[in-house]
């Protein structure tokens, strides 16, 4: 994994504090003329993976990647599955059963084998495989070494203790994919103990990392222990605490600790990109001159 | 630690369940819902002793306390049954379909001495427990009106039909949106007094409305208006807002962001005349588990604390909650006049 990813949420109006902002990034980011610039001005200042949401628009960004091959062939996407607020809203409306109707691919009770198979035998595991599939279906021919597991699916596993499924998902994207897993989460601490537990070693967990302590379940003291004496593979994201802490500040933070293997962070402007990315290589070369 | 019981494994009820799970004092003793499916599943890959009835279970698992997320027409019956055997509840919001029903059930759970709590949630965002302070301590002056809102993409088109598309069961925007609003309103100024008129509009829905408006008056005499509409598409998940203007200032809070302006320097510490804004980020304390947003466990948090006796009952009550349920009412009343 390289050491800068380049986030998604400033282009689907995802914004921790404003709503106000959220909605004027969806004006700002209603083409997707406008990602693919915003893509290019990171890959510009030398972030070479996408970490991104399996939103409807990625697909589309996943199109002109491919129409490309020269300009992105060496760009990587890490995809982040599940788009939850999709299926949110769709089990307040539907409930549970009639979301999966509507979003395990092919007809859920008959026409699609191992779908109506999966149902019928109740196999959840060949359920979950299957909106896998349908979620992956965007990134055909696109570089995605490792595969995320958005952190309301992680964390409600990790609250229900299925750490059966989470051990699934590990193993199916590694067989399907060739990819390794990754697990988004708000409990960082608590997600590495049942990995650690159920066999998974070093696994790859992004967490919320940042100087005010913001969704760092547990406390920061846990965190920052947690980061000195295990080993697991850590990226930090919402470093910047959705605006809480100068940007100066939040990077400092996280470059001074220990074992932060990536650093996530997504921005709308040129120039925000560059300087968060001046910002990481400043700090870094303060806390580990050595690489 | 305190024995647990959950009846309804739905969405909210799945998001409890892990909660539930996680939180170092609870026992979970029992799941119980009537989908084979959701009960196959985790029983198969969780630990939870699971019911299809939730008589059995209670007889089975004795839990101290259940959290009810059941469809709301259950709601009266069920908690009535659960206060009758001396057991704790937590149920989900809105209490009950009829505001006579909330009553007595809010006398039965004083006379019992039961903890009893309703899931309105937005009592524990930091934003909004930060505008309660702002208010009870006379800082915005004397409030004189408020707008109360909320917004999202639940019915965006014509779809299949649910129990939450049946006005006698619950469903609606009115109980199940705005409810969060006026509890919101309710618990930030004053219960509702009565409301001079209001439209429940179906848009995509053929049986409820899906969008509320209504101008209303407060026990304490501010008047203000609701706009509630869950088939708002331009907003990505359920955005709540409430705009309070007092004589002194104005406050404008959601549940990210919270926007205060001061006419003079008599202020909280850590404002100052004019314009201030704070975000959830610096007013909202780290819980130990985090699922979908901290209230969440914090309410179940202070559920299980007031059960065991380490703070007082008094956020999201049955009482409170009833309030809520009066003025839902009072809403439809007014529409069909």
């Amino acid at each position: 994994m390289e050491r800068i990813l380049f986030g998604d949420n400033q282009f689907f109006a995802v914004n921790h504090i404003s709503d106000e902002k959220s909605m004027a990034q969806s004006i700002r980011f209603k083409e997707d003329s406008a990602i693919i610039r915003t893509l290019d001005y990171a890959i510009e200042s030398g972030i070479g993976t996408f970490m991104c949401t399996t939103h409807d628009r990625i697909a589309n960004i996943c199109d002109v990647l491919r129409k490309n091959p020269q300009k992105y062939a060496e760009f990587k996407i890490f995809p982040c599955m599940p788009y939850a607020h999709k299926y949110a809203n769709a089990v307040t409306e539907l409930g549970i059963a009639g979301t999966l109707k509507q979003y395990v691919p092919g007809n859920f009770f008959g026409s699609l084998f191992k779908g109506g198979v999966a149902f019928l035998s109740k196999d959840f595991l060949a359920i979950m495989e299957l909106l896998i599939d349908a979620e992956m279906k965007m990134f055909k021919g696109i570089q995605t070494p490792v595969i995320f597991l958005q952190n309301v699916v992680t964390d409600l596993l990790l609250g229900l203790g299925m750490k059966d499924v989470l051990v699934a998902f590990h193993d199916y994207v590694q067989k399907k994919y060739n990819a390794e897993a990754g697990f988004i989460t708000m409990n960082m601490p608590a997600l590495l103990d049942v990995l650690e537990n159920a066999g998974i070693k070093n696994p790859i967990i992004c967490a919320s990392i940042n100087k005010a302590g913001f969704r760092m379940s547990g406390g920061k003291a846990l965190y920052e222990q947690t980061l000195r004496t295990r080993t697991f593979r850590a990226i930090a994201m919402q470093v910047l605490a959705g605006g809480a802490v100068s940007p100066k500040e939040a990077i400092e933070y996280v470059c001074s600790l220990p074992n932060i293997q990536s650093i996530l962070f997504g921005a709308s402007s040129k120039t925000n990109i560059n300087d968060t990315v001046s910002l990481i290589h400043q700090y870094d070369g303060v806390y580990q001159p050595s690489k | 630690m305190v024995k647990v019981g959950l009846i309804g494994a739905g969405k909210m009820g799945i998001s409890h369940l892990a909660i539930l799970g996680a939180h170092p004092n609870v026992d979970v003793v029992g799941v119980c819902d009537t989908s084979k499916m959701v009960i196959e599943a985790l029983e198969k890959y969780s630990s939870f002793p699971c019911f299809y009835d939730y008589k059995k279970m209670l007889a089975q698992a004795r839990p101290d306390a259940v959290v009810i997320a059941v469809p709301t027409k259950f709601h009266a019956s069920m908690v009535a049954e659960m206060l009758n055997l001396g057991i704790h509840v937590f149920v989900e919001k809105p209490f009950c379909l009829r505001p006579e029903e909330g009553l007595e059930l809010t006398n039965l759970a004083k006379a019992k001495r039961l903890v009893n709590q309703v899931g309105y949630h937005n009592k524990f965002v930091g934003t909004f427990t930060e505008v309660k302070r702002i208010l009870d301590g006379g800082f915005i002056g004397e409030a004189y009106n408020f707008m109360g809102q909320a917004y999202g993409p639940v019915v965006v088109k014509p779809k299949q039909e649910t129990w939450r598309s049946n006005p006698e069961e619950g469903g609606g925007c009115l109980m199940d949106y705005a409810s969060h609003v006026i509890d919101l309103i309710n618990f930030l100024l004053a219960p509702v007094k009565s409301v001079q008129s209001s439209v429940l509009q179906p848009i995509f829905s053929n049986s409820v409305e899906d969008a509320v408006y209504a101008m209303m008056k407060l026990n304490n005499g501010v008047s203000g208006m609701l706009s509630v509409n869950w088939s708002d598409e331009t907003h990505r998940k359920m955005t709540t807002s409430v705009t309070i203007s007092g004589k002194k200032g104005k406050i404008i809070s959601d549940a990210n962001e919270l926007k205060v302006f001061f006419k003079d320097d008599n202020c909280p510490q850590g404002y100052s005349k004019g314009w201030n804004v704070k975000y959830v980020t610096d007013l909202t304390p780290t819980v130990d588990y985090y699922l979908r947003g901290e209230e969440y466990s914090s309410q179940m948090d202070y559920f299980i604390k007031a059960i065991e006796g380490e703070v007082p009952n008094d956020i999201n009550s049955f009482e409170s909650a009833n309030k809520t349920d009066v003025a839902i009412a009072l809403i439809r009343q007014a529409q069909q006049r």
